[in-house]
């Protein structure tokens, strides 16, 4: 004869096991869902400290030049005049005008720049050397090619060598990173020349400027 | 690799029949003529020597082109919507590119054959192990009016400095960028003929397979994977092999290789 005691034990092993049947799948989705979600709180972290500049209303509002593709199969980039409040501190400026430029234009074909892409962060050296931290998606997200990648780095460049005089060559980064080459092809190792000449002139406010509206001018080619 | 350099004052003698595989000496830092003073990248990894000088020079210059097919490997490059990968098309028109060469007189050393991807610098050393060579590298873009095809050519880099007589690894174009325009634009003119809408002249950009190469270094890169049907790709390979060909031929005679050691192309 059996002990009941017996009985007892070998029933509530029965319920652990199963018990343990059913939570284990749930415990396991959760280990997934935490280690997914620490994957992404570095890139979500970067994103929530490096939100776009706000424009300041109350910054003097100048005449902008976004450089933007001229269509869809050329190479080429034209200027588009667009009034802005911009900062006159050049870093400040710097992303203003980048976080513009990568918003994109009106019509979202012209752009050269991905969709998805962010400017992290923003830097500028004494001697005139800008350093600007982009994530990830710029490089992923760029069409490959020699023309694609060029027709993005002349954007970001001819921009600021419009807008930004203190800006006289730009270092790009991808998070954080120097990276060989933006999408197999553009070399990224070295700087690009943004303003050959050392113009540390204060940026003067456009005198013509339209509070109220963004106007956009018509593109106009640089000789 | 700041201080790897690549010694112009070299009077190795280098067969053109070695290929990016060969092994290379390690950088001595000294220019002697019967021993191959070597850039290496990578920490000598895959060195290579770099100079315009010496045995093809001697027999009359350009007699070597090295044929780039981009990427390969885990690297597809340009991808289209139709499956095609630009490290595949690319070594399908090297193969006809080569054949075209070949016909002019050129021997092609290509830096890779199959579905590898050697790094940037073994394939600029497959270029700066020859002499009297010309480095073609291919590409097809993403982007771009369709059926064209652009040359193009390093930017400027910062003048050769080191009075030594070595060029830095990083810039070792920078001694080639006249010629290499001289070459880019050749290309380009053949290719504009063939291929209606094309630029006339050479272009420039920082492309970094140039910056490495000890040599006339060229890009060129036809548009573009986005084509519906594959087919529209190859019916361009046989111009594209025939315009770097002729252009390989016409740039011939005009690139006059010092033979005296020491002197800058």
């Amino acid at each position: 004869m059996t002990p009941r005691w017996k009985y007892w034990l070998i029933g509530g092993l029965v319920i652990a096991v199963i018990a343990a049947a059913i939570y284990f799948p749930i415990l396991r989705r959760r280990v997934k869902r935490a280690a997914r979600l620490q994957q992404q709180s570095e890139e979500q972290a970067r994103r929530e400290l490096t939100q776009p500049i706000a424009i300041n209303p109350g910054d003097p509002r100048v005449k902008t030049k976004l450089f933007w593709a001229l269509d869809t199969i050329d190479s080429t980039l034209v200027p588009v005049t667009v009034e802005l409040p911009l900062s006159n501190d050049p870093v400040l400026r710097s992303k203003q005008v980048l976080n513009t430029l990568l918003a994109g234009p009106v019509d979202a074909e012209l752009r050269t720049l991905p969709p998805d892409a962010l400017l992290l962060a923003f830097y500028l050296l004494p001697d005139g050397t800008a350093i600007a931290d982009f994530s990830e998606a710029l490089a992923t997200s760029i069409p490959s090619g020699i023309v694609s990648e060029q027709l993005a780095v002349n954007s970001i460049t001819r921009t600021l060598e419009a807008n930004v005089p203190q800006v006289q060559r730009l270092k790009i980064l991808i998070h954080g990173q120097e990276v060989e080459t933006l999408a197999g092809h553009l070399d990224l190792t070295g700087t690009f020349v943004v303003n050959t000449q050392p113009a540390l002139a204060p940026v003067k406010p456009a005198s013509t400027s339209t509070p109220g509206a963004d106007k956009l001018a018509q593109p106009e080619r640089k000789p | 690799m700041g201080l790897l350099s690549v010694a112009l004052l070299a009077a190795v003698m280098v067969s053109p029949s070695q290929t990016a595989t060969q092994t290379q000496q390690p950088a001595t830092g000294t220019a002697q003529p019967a021993n191959p003073p070597a850039a290496t990248p990578q920490g000598g990894v895959a060195g290579s020597v770099a100079s315009p000088f010496g045995a093809q020079a001697q027999q009359g210059g350009l007699n070597v082109v090295v044929l780039d097919p981009a990427h390969g490997g885990t690297d597809p490059g340009a991808r289209g919507t139709g499956g095609i990968r630009e490290s595949e098309i690319v070594l399908d028109f090297a193969i006809q590119v080569r054949r075209a060469l070949e016909l002019q007189g050129f021997q092609v050393v290509q830096t890779r054959q199959g579905n590898d991807n050697p790094s940037f610098d073994d394939r600029s050393a497959s270029a700066n192990a020859q002499r009297g060579a010309v480095f073609v590298t291919l590409h097809i873009s993403s982007t771009g009016l369709q059926s064209t095809a652009r040359v193009y050519v390093n930017s400027d880099l910062a003048p050769v400095a080191d009075s030594n007589g070595l060029i830095p690894w990083e810039r070792a174009q920078a001694p080639f960028l006249g010629l290499s325009r001289k070459f880019g634009d050749l290309v380009q003119g053949f290719l504009t003929q063939r291929f209606k809408g094309s630029p006339d002249a050479a272009q420039t950009a920082s492309v970094r397979q140039l910056r490495t190469t000890a040599a006339p270094a060229i890009a060129v890169e036809i548009s573009s994977v986005t084509v519906e049907d594959r087919a529209d790709l190859d019916r361009m390979a046989p111009g594209v092999a025939d315009a770097i060909a002729r252009g390989a031929a016409a740039f011939k005679p005009t690139y006059v290789v010092p033979n005296s050691p020491g002197a800058l192309p």
